[in-house]
């Protein structure tokens, strides 16, 4: 007689849903405070190093790792992102790499952006549009880790020159002048850019960073500590939002908030000595696995 | 020539995120010592939204509650002055804007202004 020991379908499968969640197991807010703040830390120093803020780190760690409500993730997320902005910009702004009209003028995009991207979140399919914009992202990440000829001699933009949009930042060849151009097609993938983040809650880093890079042709360096500026304002925008809908949970946001703005602060004392070559390659790659990301989270809730 | 320039704008704004985050760091701080201190043995369950508790969602609530006898509250603080940070700094440069008499840039900080301020006035 053979007995044959057979799992339970229901038994597999409750392994199988459970799988990802590594640190599911009861933990004491000691023990999950120093998780999150080491998690969070990492996330800070990317953020910074990227102009993208910590949550493209932190969202995906906190629900996928430690099970926690997406709600919860996106609060959290949320307050990363205004502590690794204001964190890494404080030491961008005073070192001359933050343009700050730049950021100013391009801000106007981004909230207005993101207030229609709000009143469209309830009338849009979300998932496709995740889908489309990951594959946009995709292709974005392959050509920001190839950089650009530098062809801005000789192009002058007359808004940019209107609105004051030069500058000069440091480099290892001493003070650099730089024009922007395109300063038209940089207002509209702004505006997309705070659409999106208003829609899907995510990317608008991203976008920002691509925009001013490939489209204005501002050094990889402005464009990515701009970034980093400009992302706090378009965070705090929704924060408000979050906070009164009870996303935002103190036990929780703590650790993120205190592990992000210490790697933040790492992060932005990296930049200052980072070749640009290594940091257009760590660019592509958090945008790389973020454009996947949303690709799977898209295709999932098409189902 | 003006004697208020983007020179003198950039140290305003930079430190005053510096102070902001610094500030709200400490109080974050303050309440995490304080709740890690009594709660740290106890369970974190955040696997099912229960939302934040109602105390915690608006200015008067936070302040109403923050003290020895509920440090999340003082923790929550501290969250709402980061957030406060960078809006902060869009009032401070709409003033530097202003003394520099760069009318562009005023008009174009007092719309990115106005659309925060709607944005947490709106009703949701």
């Amino acid at each position: 007689m053979r007995i044959t020991i057979r799992r339970k379908p229901y038994e597999t499968a409750s392994i199988r849903s459970s799988l990802p969640l590594c640190f599911e197991r009861a933990m004491t807010h000691l023990q999950f405070t120093g998780l999150v703040f080491g998690i969070s830390a990492v996330a800070g120093c990317l953020g910074a190093l990227t102009g993208l803020g910590g949550g493209v780190v932190v969202t995906p760690a906190l629900t996928v790792l430690l099970g926690v409500d997406i709600r919860f993730a996106i609060g959290a997320s949320l307050v990363s992102v205004i502590a690794t902005s204001s964190g890494a910009a404080a030491a961008y702004v005073r070192e001359g790499y933050t343009n700050i009209r730049i950021g100013m003028f391009l801000e106007t995009a981004t909230t207005i952006g993101a207030l229609v991207g709000a009143y469209l979140a309830t009338r849009t399919p979300t998932a496709i549009l995740a889908i489309v914009f990951g594959l946009v992202l995709l292709h974005a990440a392959w050509s920001s880790s190839r950089g650009h000829p530098r062809d801005v001699a000789g192009r002058e933009d007359r808004l940019a020159e209107r609105l004051r949009l030069d500058g000069t930042y440091p480099s290892a060849q001493g003070q650099q002048h730089y024009n922007a151009t395109h300063v038209k097609t940089g207002w509209g993938l702004m505006f997309g850019a705070g659409t999106i983040s208003g829609l899907l809650g995510i990317g608008s880093g991203a976008l920002k960073v691509i925009a001013m890079d490939q489209a204005m042709r501002i050094p990889f360096k402005v464009s990515t500590t701009t970034s980093n500026f400009m992302i706090g304002v378009t965070a705090a925008a929704s924060a408000g939002i979050y906070l009164g809908r009870g996303y935002i949970e103190p036990g929780l946001a703590m650790p993120v908030m205190l592990g992000v703005l210490a790697g933040s602060l790492i992060g932005a004392r990296q930049l200052v000595g980072a070749r640009v070559r290594v940091l257009r390659w760590i660019f592509a790659g958090v945008v790389g696995a973020m454009a996947i990301e949303m690709i799977v989270t898209g295709a999932r809730g098409i189902k | 020539m003006n004697s208020f320039d983007d020179v003198k704008l950039e140290k305003i704004v930079a430190w005053l995120l510096i102070s902001g985050v610094a500030l709200s760091a400490l109080v974050v701080l303050v309440g995490a010592a304080g709740f890690l201190s009594n709660h740290g043995s106890e369970l974190a369950d955040y696997h099912v939204f229960r939302g934040a508790p109602q105390r915690y969602r608006s200015v008067e609530g936070v302040l109403g509650a923050a003290g020895p006898s509920d440090w999340r509250a003082v923790i929550q603080l501290g969250l709402m002055l980061l957030i406060l940070t960078p809006i902060a700094r869009v009032a401070f440069s709409l003033m530097g804007f202003v003394l520099e008499k760069d009318w562009t840039y005023t008009a174009l900080t007092a719309l990115v202004l106005a659309i925060l301020v709607y944005s947490f006035i709106a009703p949701h």
